[in-house]
């Protein structure tokens, strides 16, 4: 009787405690997620009243589309470019602050403080520094004796431009997390592998990096994912422009229900990039499970 | 490193260790150059937001403006409703991130501490929003926010976004590690839930909860497509929607005028990350030691 009541009492409390917040989910994620599946059957444009059913129509024109090879080896050199940049820079500037040299606590600070500002507000002010007449690239360009590209117009300059200035915001989060990777990194290890000769890149090579697997895994599938989802940058300096040519499928499903208000072919695509990260996800953790556990 | 070899076992370690602490100028070198590149365009914005049209447009370069002239924050404001944009951005940051935390405190409270049915749901059910992006969910999300009447409004910015799972997530693994002995003695003395929440968990709590709200404060601030698309008043518009707007009114014509506004976007946050750095930075990367 007393536990009946008990439990009635916790089930009030968690209705009151969690209630909230698995309603806000319910309500603005999994409602509109299941509602979209719906709206990427029909034919129907943002705001209109009328919605013509059209099955798989809109998928198929995805698929058939002639700028759809464009969007996607867009979105693939972008994502390559940024999360294989982001991967190697980052490691190389971890294993320079992992190094005890003075000024490293204010390089890791300038380092990580892009990561905090805000996407559009960095897009706006790199648009200035690719400057190709008064930016601070074409003079520093101008010191080697090369010419600046016409960065905002001929390609594959913008989308070039696009890449660099993502790879400058997350760089900082890349090397953090490679930091903190590298500094559980046994020194008795490295102090072995020292002992028994190796150089430098071959300790590197053969134990810091496998070791790494984890961190390395762990930011490929964050990178790739936040990297995929990129609009800020690309909406401050490019609009997905030239003739397309820095339009990912991100910026593609923004384009086509916002500015072309074709909203159920938009969700078709937008659910196409959905199916997208749900798979490279997957197939990711199943690869770390077999691959993670080295030690 | 040839003399390692020759150096008696014992002593390797504590030979390399001095090796690593010794300044080798090649990194000290390399760092260096790191740190000018990546930090020299902040200091790049800062300077140019100062520089007058002349300064700014000139061949070679002006490095650094004439004098401290102001001219090109009051053309910003005078553009857009700078003031506003910026009581628009602190208001709605403060309120969202403040609510973000309490949902997911209590959540996690309630999936922790609670025994309630489909309790592995529940949290299955939070934890799964994690892997849907938001794109999937913004033509949806917008026409029912339009439908409720919500465009143009704060509550029309803010709510959508509410929902806690993250923070539920970094919750849920803190209290996991709580003493539970606090918690059965604190029952015993007759404390209800409400009290246990406030009178043990918070106070137990605080790291994790410095970092979900620092992190919550970053990602309502900077928050981009959401409150762009939902929102075209300049009343109600926040700081990045509102250089979209100066963007779109000045365009690349007046670089010093654009560069103001980036500056009065990105410097609160920057200042927030310069004196909370650790609590900030612990709660950005938390997702790859508890993930």
């Amino acid at each position: 009787m007393l536990g009946a009541r008990r439990r009635r009492r916790a089930l009030w409390w968690a209705l009151l405690l969690a209630g909230p917040n698995l309603l806000l989910l319910v309500t603005f994620t999994y409602r509109p997620l299941l509602e979209s599946l719906y709206l990427s059957t029909l034919q129907w444009n943002l705001g209109s009243p009328d919605a013509r059913f059209v099955g798989l129509g809109n998928y198929a024109e995805w698929f058939t589309a002639p700028t759809t090879g464009r969007i996607v080896t867009t979105t693939l050199v972008f994502t390559v470019a940024t999360v294989g940049g982001a991967l190697v820079l980052g490691l190389a500037l971890a294993l320079l602050l992992d190094r005890k040299v003075a000024g490293r606590s204010v390089a890791r600070t300038v380092a990580f403080a892009p990561y905090v500002l805000s996407g559009f507000a960095v897009g706006i002010l790199w648009l200035f520094i690719f400057d190709p007449r008064y930016g601070l690239l074409q003079e520093v360009l101008g010191w080697v004796g090369v010419a600046s590209p016409q960065w905002y117009s001929d390609r594959p300059w913008p989308l070039v431009m696009v890449i660099v200035v993502y790879l400058w915001k997350n760089l900082g989060y890349v090397a953090l997390i490679y930091l903190a990777g590298l500094q559980a990194v046994p020194q008795d290890l490295r102090d072995a592998a020292a002992l028994d000769g190796a150089g430098r890149v071959r300790t590197l090579r053969s134990i810091v990096l496998p070791l790494l697997t984890p961190t390395t895994f762990f930011l490929l599938v964050t990178m790739l994912l936040a990297s995929m989802q990129t609009f800020d940058i690309i909406k401050a300096m490019t609009q997905g422009g030239p003739l397309g040519s820095t339009t990912t499928l991100m910026y593609a499903i923004y384009e086509e229900s916002f500015v072309n208000g074709r909203a159920g072919y938009a969700s078709a695509v937008a659910t196409v990039l959905f199916i997208t990260l749900l798979a490279v996800t997957a197939v990711q953790m199943r690869y770390v499970q077999r691959k993670v556990h080295y030690v | 490193m040839t003399t390692t070899r020759t150096v008696p076992a014992p002593t390797v370690g504590v030979a390399r260790r001095a090796g690593r602490g010794r300044p080798h100028l090649a990194t000290a070198a390399a760092l260096l150059v790191a740190t000018v590149v990546l930090g020299a365009p902040l200091v790049w914005m800062v300077l140019a937001s100062f520089k007058t049209p002349g300064e700014l447009y000139q061949v070679p370069l002006q490095w650094l403006p004439g004098q401290l002239d102001l001219a090109n924050y009051a053309q910003a404001a005078s553009t857009i409703p700078l003031g506003r944009l910026l009581a628009n951005s602190i208001g709605l940051t403060i309120a969202g991130a403040g609510l973000k935390v309490a949902l997911g405190l209590c959540c996690a409270y309630a999936l922790v501490f609670l025994d309630f049915p489909f309790k592995k749901l529940a949290f299955a059910l939070v934890i799964a929003t994690l892997m849907v992006p938001p794109q999937i969910t913004i033509i949806p999300n917008y026409t029912f926010v339009a439908s409720l009447g919500w465009l143009n409004t704060y509550q029309g910015i803010l709510v959508p976004g509410l929902a806690s799972a993250f923070g539920t997530f970094l919750f849920r693994q803190h209290f996991l590690t709580l003493p539970r002995s606090v918690l059965e003695a604190a029952e015993l003395d007759g404390a209800g839930h409400w009290s246990k929440l406030w009178r043990f968990v918070v106070p137990m709590s605080t790291p994790t909860l410095a970092a979900v709200a620092l992190v919550s404060v970053v990602t309502e601030w900077n928050d981009y497509l959401w409150p762009f698309l939902v929102v075209d008043d300049p009343a109600k518009m926040t700081l990045p929607v509102g250089l979209t707007l100066l963007q779109s009114v000045d365009g690349m014509t007046n670089w010093g005028v654009l560069l103001a506004a980036t500056v009065v976007v990105t410097l609160p946050i920057l200042l927030v990350f310069l004196v909370l750095q650790r609590r900030l930075v612990a709660g950005l990367t938390a997702g790859a030691v508890t993930g």
